[in-house]
């Protein structure tokens, strides 16, 4: 496999595991950088806003925005729990039809002629602009949300999957063709397995697109979610609420990321350590 | 002796038109059961393509293949292969790797979930025979190369293959590395006598392991030269450094420079 080859999203050829002893200090450091950063802008924010005293409708401060996010907690966790479920389930149809869609285009050519261009055509229409019309179909409400939430997020997963699938060495098909293999056994022995570490890269850039998805639904038309609540506070003027939604949108969308994460590196933690190895061999 | 592959005028062409690559043109071979035969040739000159025209995988573009009695019309199920390149499995373990044919050609496929445990010892039994006792739960990417292509021969042998093609399978290794593989090679041999076609550019490894040789002509290929190598067997290493197999590798040089220069 050449590195030119892998699609946005596929697994990174890792490097060698760290040797344990030496390195557990500076991978507690790793650890605890991420935050230190996060504080780091807060703080310097915070510093900025008093400074130049920045209005509170116009930038407000992140004591301001964490006073108001704690004061309205209860809406905020109900509309971020909207938005999650949303998220949730166009994801997951997302992973169903990606994923089914993505074999079928991965293993035949004649498909993937046929229908690739229509759906490449298709992922380049701004979904904004389709909200509306799912709207005018489903009425306000969540599943406008959900369907724009799949509506973008299948598609990295479609182009993984079928990349995973469709560049499997010809040697590797020859052996199985050679021992009888039907179509459907190359796919299941070889085709999906390769597969599986395009297929979870790409469900951490599609659950993040997906839940941008539903936000975006629910800030054209929806009365609830965290993009309805956010779209509320800044029309009523609470600047620092409207942050505060924002904050929870960034958190809740880091927390799915770390989760798409952690189980890509459960399941295919052959390729992270391996793949490497067999693949520049040829 | 009724020979086992027979190629009669095989040419091919790679491409739908005329102008596409004419890989092979009028290749005439046969192999008997259970001999051991090498191909040799100058580098591209469809040594590589034989072995697909011969195993089903690819239709010759005229001229007909008979295996095992039958002319080949599609993939052959009775084949094992081993290729350069080890292409194990990297989600696999060594062992898995090996079980994979099991789980596809027939009839072993239908019988695996009842008789999983024979199979299994068969395997372990194997890969016990080529040296790698103790690997069986490794992944690939934990292996040495030259491991590796052991593991790769196992898994072109695990379903008792009548036929196996071997395409270079120990170019890539140092030569001690390939050295060790011939012996184990000849041990596999000796012991399941399958028939066996090896494409090799290594005239050393012809000698050693063939029972004949046959050389092939520069791209379109043709066999054109035959060599019946006459050593006894079991053969140990250091015969390939004496008289007769120098003579034999001195010749064949010869008949494959030759190929060379006409091209």
């Amino acid at each position: 496999m050449s590195e030119t080859a892998v699609p946005a999203g596929a697994p990174a050829p890792n490097s060698a595991p760290p040797r344990r002893r030496r390195r557990s200090r500076k991978k507690i450091g790793r650890r605890v950088l991420p935050w230190v950063v996060i504080a780091a802008l807060f703080l310097l924010w915070q510093a900025l806003v008093d400074a130049l005293r920045i209005e509170s409708f116009v930038l407000p401060s992140p004591s301001a925005i964490f006073t108001a996010g704690w004061h309205w907690r209860g809406p905020i966790l109900q509309s971020a729990w909207q938005t999650f479920v949303e998220t949730a389930i166009g994801f997951f149809f997302a992973i169903v039809f990606g994923l089914s869609a993505g074999i079928a285009i991965g293993s035949s050519s004649l498909i993937y002629d046929g229908f690739y261009p229509a759906l490449v055509g298709f992922n380049t229409i701004p979904k904004v602009a389709v909200v509306p019309i799912l709207i005018i179909w489903f009425g306000v409400g969540a599943i406008p949300a959900i369907i724009t939430a799949f509506l973008l997020s299948f598609f990295p997963i479609l182009v993984n999957v079928a990349t995973g699938i469709a560049t499997v060495e010809p040697e590797l098909q020859d052996v199985l063709r050679a021992l009888g293999a039907s179509k459907w056994q190359m796919i299941r022995k070889i085709g999906l397995p390769r597969a599986m570490p395009y297929f979870f890269a790409s469900l951490k850039v599609a659950i993040t697109v997906a839940f941008v998805g539903s936000i975006i639904a629910e800030t054209v038309g929806s009365n609830a979610g965290i993009g309805n609540f956010m779209l509320v506070a800044s029309s009523r003027f609470e600047v620092p609420l409207a942050f505060a939604g924002l904050l929870v949108t960034g958190a809740m969308g880091i927390a799915m990321y770390a989760v798409a994460g952690a189980i890509e590196r459960r399941m295919t933690g052959w390729a992270l350590r391996g793949g490497m190895d067999i693949d520049t061999r040829s | 002796m009724k020979s086992f592959v027979e190629l009669f005028e095989v040419s091919l062409r790679y491409g739908e038109d005329d102008d596409g690559t004419l890989a092979l043109q009028d290749a005439t071979m046969r192999v008997d059961r259970g001999e051991f035969v090498a191909v040799v040739g100058p580098s591209g000159c469809g040594k590589s393509t034989l072995m697909k025209v011969v195993t089903g995988l690819w239709p010759p573009s005229k001229g007909g293949v008979i295996v095992n009695g039958k002319e080949v019309d599609g993939p052959l199920s009775i084949t094992g292969m081993a290729f350069q390149n080890p292409t194990l499995l990297p989600w696999r373990t060594t062992f898995h790797n090996v079980m994979l044919p099991l789980e596809i050609a027939q009839p072993h496929a239908a019988k695996l979930r009842r008789e999983r445990a024979s199979y299994e010892s068969k395997a372990r039994d194997l890969l016990a025979l080529v040296g790698l006792k103790g690997f069986e739960d490794k992944f690939p990417w934990q292996l040495s190369g030259g491991m590796q292509q052991r593991a790769s021969i196992c898994r072109a042998l695990i379903h008792e293959p009548l036929l196996l093609m071997l395409d270079e399978p120990f170019g890539a290794l140092d030569m001690f590395t390939r050295e060790e593989l011939w012996l184990a090679m000849q041990e596999l041999w000796l012991a399941r006598r399958p028939t066996v076609i090896l494409v090799t550019h290594d005239l050393r490894e012809a000698a050693f392991l063939a029972d004949r040789i046959l050389v092939m002509s520069s791209r379109p290929g043709r066999i054109i030269a035959e060599r019946t190598v006459e050593l006894p067997r079991p053969r140990a290493l250091s015969m390939t450094y004496e008289p007769y197999a120098v003579g034999l590798v001195q010749d064949l040089r010869d008949h494959i420079g030759a190929a060379r220069e006409v091209a």
